[in-house]
Order: C-alpha cells, then structure tokens, then sequence
C-alpha cells in the first residue's frame, strides 16, 4: 500500500476497533449496573427478554431497549425550545465521544515496516484537550435544563453546572502532580513514563507516586460524570428525573448513552494516568523483568496482547468500580457537595501540588 | 431539674479515621461486594418470586377470584336466588334465572356474571349464598388481561375452576 492510502486506513482501523470498543462497553454496561444493582440488592434483576428461548442472563435486555427507545414516539413539550431541546442530547453525547479520541489503548506496533501508535490521536497536549472536551458536557446538561421549558430539569441543570464548575477545578488542579512527576502531558508519554519501577519493587503507576492524587481524581470524576453519591441532578426523589424529565425515546438514550460513555471513558483515563494503561506489572519489550532480578522471555505477540488485556481489563474494573460506588453509598445532600468540593478537595489537590513539587525539589538536589 | 425536659441520646460523635469516609466507604463496597457474590454463588437464597413461573404460597383462608360449585350431575348448584347479587357492595355480579329442566330444583343460573374489574373481594356473596354455590377458594388473584370484556367472568369460567 502507499503512503497516505496506509495512514488512512490506519487512522479508520483504530477509530473503528476503539470506537466499537467503547460503545460495546457502553451496551454492555446498562446491563452490568441493572444486573449488578440486582445482586448487590439480593435481586434477581432483567432476565426475561430472550432470543429463541436463550436467556443469556438478562443479556439481551439492552438490545430490547434500544428497540424500544428507537420505536417510541419522539415527543416535544409544548413548552419546550424547539431548536435547543433537541441539540441538547447531542451536546450531551458529542463530548462524550470525543472524550475517546486521546487514550492510548496499546502500545506502539509495526505494522509492514511502520510504527502505530495504538491511539486514535497522539495529541501533544493530550490531557488538555480531554478536559476542554469534557467541559463541555455541562452545555448539554444545562441546555436540557433549560430548553425543557419545565421546572425540575432547570433546577436539576443548574445544580449540575454549579456541581460541576467545582469540580473542574479540583480535577484539573489533582492532575498536575501526574504532569509534573511524569513530565508531560501527551497520554502516550505518560504511559510509557509509568514503565518503571519504584523502589525496585512496585510498578511506577500514577496510583503509587500520586495517592492523594488518585483519590481526589477518582471523586471528581464521579462528580463530572454525575454519578452517585453525585447525582444530584438527577435527584428523582426531589427533581424527578432532572435535566432529562421531559426527554422521551431517543433522545432520552442519547442522554443515557453519554453517562455510560462518560463512565467507560472516565474509567479509561483513570486507568491510564494513574494505573499504568496499557502497562503490564514487571512487563518489559522482551519479556517479564522480576523484581528479584529473574527474567522471563515472552514473545513480542504474547507481549502486545498482555498489554492490551491488561488496558481492558483496567478500563472493566474501573467502569464496575462506577456501578459497585453506586449502589454502594448514598447521595450527598447539594451543601455537602459543594463544602466537599470547595473546602476539601480544592485545598487537597493545592496541598498535592505543593507537596510533589518539594519532594521533587529534594530528589533533584 | 425541668421538668418535660426529655434527654435523647445523640449520635455518637465520629472519629478522626471515620470522618474522613475512605475507610469507611470500603468497608461499605465490602459489604455490597459480599452481598452480590453470595447471590451469585447461591441463586436460591434471593428471595424474589419469579412470579408467573412460580408462585407465592397463599394462606388457606386467602379471598381469591370466585369459583361456582357443581352438583354431583354437573349442573351448578347455583338456584339463581340473586342472594349474592344482593349482598354485593360492588354490584358486580349479573344473575339472569331461567327454569330448571330439573322437577327437584326450581330455577338455574342461565348467566352468571362477575365482572372481576368491580369486585372489591369483601367476600360478602360467598356469605350471603344459602347452598354453598359460590366461594373464593381458588387461592389466587384474578389474572390480568388485555381488555375488560374478558375480565367479565361468565357461568363456563366460573365453573372451570
């Protein structure tokens, strides 16, 4: 193949395999939180919608719903802004997807004599433009809010713009450990940054040279995403069903497929700044490099597929961690959210950022 | 000492480690964690009725949908005195009497009505039948379906039953 026929077709191949990645995750998570929701609650949770008598436990529930959202009526309220409400669940989804474009998802390959990176775009500003993106998904939440014409969504988007302008800020600030330790912030660097060890003993991951970090990250992400203990503009026992209430058939999916989008990408970010990506512990080019010093050989394919495994199964435990959270512990009143965003998270990520730079002061000398 | 003055014992004030919730929050996933692999593991021990496969158990003395009883010959031992017709608060139930062929018994239901969409369960027919015709002993409720004219029993289905 020649030159710029091989990169597009490169380009496609990984937006597709990522793409499809996410997206499957995505479907398959609907089914994970109401399965996993079921059992945490001594349920039995879906397990009727079948195919030719498979019942699969319950798998082929996301499908019946998609088909039902895709066959209902496609509803606006008299009240609503045309125009807006329906823009509202694209803004929604839109950043979501973007979101996607900058995770490594495997290392670099060679492929008939050239080196793929195995990330859709290897941005040189990387983290950044998932932040820029993923500020943007509270115009979505806000719009819904407002363009409803109704009383509950607007309070419910003004709540999550308020929630998550907060966040933002402790979010961005609990990052900037991770830059300064690993010197950059284009993802795939950060990812190969995090090959070493530590000590000689643990695996260099953001988790093990950024705890603080990794903590304040983990909550406000949950609160970005919207997710409980943070899902206060959802609050259906005050709110209905917030920004969302007045959304019916697809549009209503479209709102749904950007949560478990934000949580599947959520859970990849995590993953990859703080867990390693696709690094597999003790996992060299060659082969596994033990902290005894032994060495085990490995084939450069077994390799490559370790180390995507690994970046899965990462992205799997993180996306359950999200549903395992939920179910797990109660929403926090609007006051409480808010103290914790701007009285503890805000002043711990700056204590964070203060106390990696000196250690990193006295490393140097 | 004042007196209507009640003490109500407080929460207990939170230590430092709790009020931090980290440890505390993973004691809770924990607790979820162990919950959902117990029920994974143990299927049977859920405790929800997988409702028209299996059904619950109802006491013996449970009002449940109306059954008509038959005489040894199979006729209904209904005489169509309209006693239950009466009785009910709901007025539900549609009697038209028609003369029996039998020489021994004087009128039979030639339609018996119960329009399970009105009935309110009291029991009051059941009480109110002077041979025994009629009693709610099915142990089950009335099944749903899609439109109200089959929710209107007639004198084959009751007797089904």
């Amino acid at each position: 193949m020649t030159g710029p026929l091989f990169d597009i077709a490169v380009a496609v191949a990984r937006i597709a395999v990522f793409f499809a990645f996410c997206f499957g995750l995505v479907v398959v998570m609907t089914w994970v939180e109401r399965k996993g929701a079921a059992y945490i609650q001594d349920r039995r949770g879906p397990n009727r919608a079948d195919i030719f008598g498979i019942r699969a436990w319950g798998l082929f529930h996301p499908l019946a719903d998609a088909l039902k959202f895709l066959f209902k009526e496609d509803f606006i309220p008299d009240n609503a802004h045309r125009l807006f409400y329906q823009m509202a669940p694209m803004f929604s989804l839109a950043p979501a997807i973007l979101g996607i474009a900058v995770i490594p998802f495997g290392p670099d390959v060679t492929v008939m004599g050239r080196r793929i990176a195995l990330q859709i775009a290897d941005l040189n500003v990387g983290i950044l433009y998932l932040f820029a993106v993923s500020g943007m998904t509270v115009y979505g939440v806000v719009l819904a809010g407002w363009a409803s014409g109704s009383k509950y969504p607007l309070l419910g988007g003004l709540r999550s713009s308020a929630q998550m302008l907060s966040y933002e800020v402790s979010m961005g600030l609990s990052l900037i450990g991770i830059f300064m330790v690993f010197e950059s912030v284009r993802m795939s660097q950060i990812v190969t940054g995090q090959g070493g060890l530590l000590f000689g003993v643990l695996p260099k991951w953001g988790v093990f040279v950024q705890p603080l970090g990794f903590i304040l990250f983990l909550v406000a992400q949950y609160a970005e995403a919207n997710r409980t203990p943070f899902d206060l503009p959802e609050g259906e026992s005050e709110l209905v069903a917030g920004y969302h209430t007045e959304y019916a058939s697809f549009k209503f999916s479209m709102f749904m497929m950007a949560e478990y989008l934000h949580m599947v990408v959520g859970a990849a970010v995590v993953a990859t700044l703080f867990f390693g990506g696709w690094q597999f512990p003790y996992l060299g080019d060659a082969g596994f490099l033990l902290p005894g010093g032994s060495t085990v050989a490995v084939p450069p394919a077994l390799v490559l597929l370790l180390r995507i495994g690994a970046f899965v199964s990462k992205v799997l435990f993180f996306a359950w961690l999200y549903v395992w959270i939920r179910w797990t512990i109660p929403r926090l009143r609007y006051d409480q959210v808010m103290r914790l965003g701007w009285k503890v998270m805000l002043p711990l990520s700056l204590l964070n950022i203060f106390a990696t730079g000196l250690i990193l002061l006295l490393l140097n000398k | 000492m004042t007196i209507g003055v009640i003490k109500v014992a407080r929460p207990r004030k939170m230590s430092f480690p709790e009020s931090l919730y980290l440890v505390e929050i993973v004691k809770g996933l924990g607790v979820t964690m162990g919950h959902m692999l117990s029920n994974i593991v143990r299927q049977e021990g859920i405790k929800t009725i997988e409702y028209p496969e299996v059904r619950r158990e109802m006491p013996p003395r449970f009002r449940g949908r109306h059954r008509l009883m038959k005489r040894e010959d199979g006729t209904p031992r209904c005489v169509a005195c309209y006693c239950c017709a009466t009785a009910c608060p709901a007025k539900c139930i549609t009697i038209v009497a028609g003369e029996s062929p039998d020489p021994g018994v004087e009128k039979y239901p030639v339609r018996f009505d119960i329009d399970m969409l009105r009935c309110v369960f009291c029991g009051m027919c059941v009480e109110a039948c002077p041979c025994d015709a009629i009693r709610m002993d099915t142990g089950w409720f009335t099944p749903p379906d899609d439109t109200r004219e089959k929710l209107i029993f007639t004198i084959d289905t009751l007797l089904e039953k």
